[in-house]
């Protein structure tokens, strides 16, 4: 059980502290948006063009971890509360690590993609 | 106004002439009130249902004074679980008019109601009527080691009081005040869903004993209230403060604590 393997409050100091550096990384997102402009940083190309920026390439990954991070941890911690018993719990656990893994692999995967040109 | 100073509506005091020492009795008030009762045996009954009841009550009579008034001359068969009648012993908490509260210590005349409702506490196992269990509670209060933890004690030879400054009374003297009533469990959301939660009266009771500085089981209490359905749990609504009886504050106990678990406070 991740519980058993890390303290429920460093589970927590993970989730306040992904949120904070996470809302740093989502200021820097939007002031570059705004600095493009908002429907021209929507364009196609545009899009690519961020990937290939190495500096924002790692912004974008960077929020991708921090938020999946925060945002399974979250989920985990509301769906605990709604229902109790060992296997339930162990399955919501599990579950939302898997999920959390799944969503960086894949979402990673994008943006190594991108930024190397294969899309 | 009668000779001598205030004296409750409804008392003469006797004159000079009379040489008896007695007051006499409290003339049956004019003001009434409908009071709806919660009526469930989960034995018996599928569905709760109210008996409603008329009620004389004067400025001071107590919701308890009205359920006692109810079962003594309308319906004996009424659920009720009280004793000190002086908000001590926290027997008989129940939710008066929506709100957790305790009905010897809640004036009919303070509620501003001409229809007082009273229903069991929330988020305890219903008996009968207004009577609740206490098992879940009172075993997470036994759960967070209510008492003080170290090696020696008083009565150890070398050792005698264990001096206390004022500060050091600060810390902990308003959650001492806790008298297991169990209205803070029974206003807290997190209550009504996480039927494992330790609940804001334990974890007001361990910060009680963590802020001791006589107490030595600091470590071990953490342990106990750093898990999946520990402290962290608390969504901090506050609705625990707000209904608490005797002034204790476990929403703010809740906090400090979280301060010793994420290293801000030692």
């Amino acid at each position: 059980m991740m519980s058993s393997i890390m303290r429920e409050s460093h589970i927590m100091k993970i989730h306040y502290l992904t949120a904070l550096v996470a809302v740093g990384f989502v200021i820097i997102h939007i002031m570059v948006r705004v600095m493009q402009g908002f429907s021209d940083s929507l364009e196609f190309e545009n899009v690519i063009a961020n990937y290939k920026s190495i500096p924002y390439a790692v912004v974008l990954e960077a929020m991708l971890i921090l938020i999946s991070v925060h945002g399974f941890n979250g989920l985990r911690v509301i769906l605990l509360e709604l229902k109790q018993g060992n296997a339930y719990e162990n399955a919501v656990t599990y579950g939302c690590l898997a999920a959390m893994i799944a969503l960086i692999a894949y979402g990673s995967r994008t943006i190594i993609m991108a930024s190397m040109g294969m899309v | 106004m009668t000779k001598g100073g205030a004296l409750p509506k409804g008392f003469e005091r006797p004159s000079d002439s009379d040489s008896q020492e007695k007051y006499e009795e409290v003339k049956p008030s004019s003001k009434t009130i409908t009071l709806r009762i919660s009526k469930f045996n989960p034995e018996k009954d599928h569905t709760p249902t109210f008996l409603e009841f008329t009620v004389p009550y004067q400025r001071w009579t107590t919701v308890l004074d009205a359920i006692l008034e109810v079962k003594s001359y309308h319906d004996h068969s009424i659920g009720v679980r009280y004793s000190c009648r002086q908000a001590t012993c926290g027997s008989c908490g129940m939710i008066i008019n929506g709100k957790p509260k305790l009905a010897c210590f809640t004036k009919i005349s303070e509620l501003n109601s001409n229809v007082v409702t009273v229903e069991p506490m929330n988020n305890f196992p219903l008996i009968r009527d207004l009577t609740v269990g206490f098992e879940r509670m009172i075993s997470t209060h036994k759960r967070i080691k209510p008492y003080i933890i170290r090696e020696d004690s008083e009565i150890s030879s070398g050792t005698k009081e264990f001096l206390q400054t004022p500060e050091d009374v600060e810390k902990y003297i308003q959650f001492a005040g806790c008298i297991k009533c169990g209205l803070c469990n029974s206003a807290c959301p997190t209550m009504a869903t996480d039927s494992t939660f330790i609940g804001p009266q334990g974890l007001a009771q361990a910060y009680r004993y963590i802020a001791d500085n006589r107490d030595q089981g600091k470590d071990e209490r953490l342990r106990i209230i750093d898990e999946r359905h520990g402290i962290w749990g608390c969504h901090f609504s506050g609705s625990c403060s707000q209904v608490c009886p005797k002034g204790v504050d476990p929403a703010m106990g809740i906090q400090l604590l979280r301060g010793y678990l994420l290293g801000y406070k030692k």
